[in-house]
């Protein structure tokens, strides 16, 4: 048998992609994962094990934080869930519309959001909303409901929600392109068999269109969990590290930035965030593997 | 032939949903843009009219250009952006065509290994990230940026090129392996340009994430000479809080730049979108 011969040509098209993702990418990762099992203790690094986990889960003013930004992010996710990916769905049906005319005039509009900068869509909202401009009390006046504004950002009872919902404005152009583009790829035969049934307009949506775009509804709806629990520039533009008011606006990215760069007089703790950076990673992880194992496998996939 | 579809009631309901829901969907960009054009009184006394002659004021754009270096905060982005990109789709297109075109031992697994960062955010990392850029001095600089979203949008694309490249014909390649090109002529002259339409799909789904990122900006390279357009205008917004036209201005100076790559792209990103490649 002769040895085989190394193929260099393979070696050089993968080694910069897997170098440069090993390096920035995969290592730091891990080394974060290690990191969160140190700390510092005058000045030099020592191995605590789960200690700073323990500190973050179980100390009065760790875990009162902790538990606090995690329930915020529990919410923050749970209005994109329930308002940007059904406004999306039903955008994207109307859009899908045979013969609506401007469709793609839309389309486009409806996604320039999107493509916007959380610092812009922060701050625009903040200046909307703000009662020094009077943009929204005068709007809420005009169709007589000026009884309903109060300065929501301010207000820790309606911060997050309003953030939240700043940021569902935001991203409802992705569950809509991605709606759409299933939505279009039906085709016009099932939707025909579903005609000469009787099934027309919303009942056809409902019993025809809904089951065969489900799996691109758990795409989006994996998504938005990744998303949403690593989200962090739109609440540090708008009310900054601190997530104000009272950390009422709080969630697992400001506090793993607010603690790994320490804030007013606490200083930075690269170990504590590490510990976050941890907890972020394993609730991300089975997120993913809800998703792949327990919805992806058993979603009925039609042929089509 | 469908009633149930030609409903002109139907479709003036379809029409009044959508063109409400664009109208909720522009209205602040509107208002900012509008707005960044009037003097301070106009701007609080009439929020919602367009700039006439007596309102018309630069004053908040004058500000801009005085204070905060918009031009080279947009010429960092712009660097940032595109060789992030250079490399995303150069790294990519080579590992893809490994992956897609070779038999080797641990081609699956390596496959696997690369589709991990699809899911996971390169974000989890950045205590660790942080560090290395301190120790190899390249915190501070324009690289280290560079260095992170390459390393964040090379799983994606090897994702969606490798299912490209799977579909180029094999004959082709074949063809330029009788005549002797060798491996390297033949990706590089014949195969890259029959996947030229996935790449430009993989470059404009890095490119706005990668233009709006704050997070890395904010942590790796946060000094005056390194800020990109989006850490700028959050810091000098911060500093300017209180100048309403300032801050006004500042933002329209953020908008535009997207709003023209936007147009320019918005084909290509649909298309690309729609076209399933992130299925």
């Amino acid at each position: 048998m002769s040895v085989p011969r190394i193929r260099w040509h393979i070696i050089v098209f993968l080694a910069p992609a897997v170098l440069v993702y090993t390096a920035v990418m995969i290592f730091p990762l891990f080394n974060t994962l290690r990191l969160a099992l140190y700390s510092e203790v005058e000045q030099a690094r020592v191995f605590v094990g789960l200690e700073n986990f323990r500190t973050l889960f179980f100390d009065p003013i760790w875990s009162e934080q902790f538990w606090n930004a995690l329930g915020n992010n529990f919410w923050f996710f749970l209005i994109h869930m329930l308002v940007q990916n059904p406004i999306g769905v039903a955008l994207a049906a109307i859009l899908s519309h045979p013969r609506l005319r401007f469709a793609a005039l839309y389309r486009s509009a409806i996604f320039i959001p999107t493509i916007l900068s959380f610092v812009i869509v922060g701050f625009a909202w903040k200046l909307i909303l703000s009662p020094i401009w009077g943009i929204a009390p005068s709007m809420l006046d005009a169709v007589g409901l000026k009884f309903l504004f109060a300065p929501w950002l301010g207000k820790e009872e309606y911060a997050l929600t309003t953030l939240a919902l700043v940021s569902v404005w935001q991203f409802v152009g992705i569950p809509m392109m991605l709606i759409y583009a299933a939505l279009l790829s039906i085709p016009e035969e099932i939707l025909e068999a579903g005609e000469l049934d009787g099934i027309t307009g919303l009942s056809a949506f409902w019993k025809v269109k809904l089951p065969l775009i489900l799996p691109s509804i758990g795409i989006i709806s994996i998504l938005t969990f990744v998303g949403n629990f690593n989200a962090f520039d739109l609440i540090y533009v708008a009310q900054g590290a601190l997530a104000g008011p009272n950390f009422s606006t709080d969630i697992l990215g400001t506090f793993m930035y607010r603690t790994f760069f320490g804030f007013q007089l606490q200083l930075g703790d690269p170990h504590m965030g590490s510990a976050i950076a941890g907890a972020m990673f394993a609730i991300i992880l089975v997120g993913v593997c809800i998703y792949l194992f327990g919805i992806q496998t058993r979603m009925r996939r039609y042929q089509l | 032939m469908h009633r149930a579809r030609k409903n002109p009631f139907n479709t003036m309901g379809m029409h009044g949903a959508l063109i409400l829901y664009t109208l909720i969907a522009l209205f602040p960009v509107f208002v900012i843009l509008v707005n960044s054009f009037k003097a301070r009184k106009a701007i609080f006394r009439e929020p919602l009219a367009l700039p006439d002659s007596e309102s018309f004021s630069l004053i908040g754009y004058q500000t801009v250009m005085r204070q905060g270096d918009f031009f080279l905060y947009f010429q960092n982005s712009m660097i940032v952006t595109v060789a992030s990109l250079f490399f995303i789709l150069l790294f990519g297109a080579m590992a893809a065509y490994a992956l897609a075109e070779y038999r080797f031992k641990g081609n699956l697994l390596l496959g696997l290994y690369l589709a991990l960062g699809i899911m996971i955010p390169i974000r989890i990392g950045t205590v660790a990230i942080l560090e290395m850029m301190v120790a190899t001095g390249l915190v501070n600089t324009l690289w280290a940026l560079i260095l992170v979203y390459t390393a964040q949008g090379l799983p994606l694309a090897v994702f969606i090129l490798s299912e490209f490249m799977r579909q180029v014909s094999d004959d082709l390649k074949n063809a330029g392996r009788v005549d002797g090109l060798s491996e390297y002529t033949i990706f590089f002259r014949l195969v890259l340009p029959l996947v030229r339409p996935a790449m430009a799909t993989v470059a404009v789904f890095n490119m706005i994430p990668i233009w709006n990122d704050l997070w890395f900006p904010l942590i790796l390279a946060p000094s005056e000479e390194t800020k990109t357009l989006t850490l700028g205008s959050q810091v000098f917004i911060g500093q300017f809080v209180t100048d309403w036209n300032a801050v006004l201005s500042a933002l329209s100076m953020a908008i535009l730049p997207v709003l023209i790559l936007y147009v320019i792209f918005s084909r290509q990103l649909i298309r690309g979108i729609t076209s399933g490649a992130v299925k």
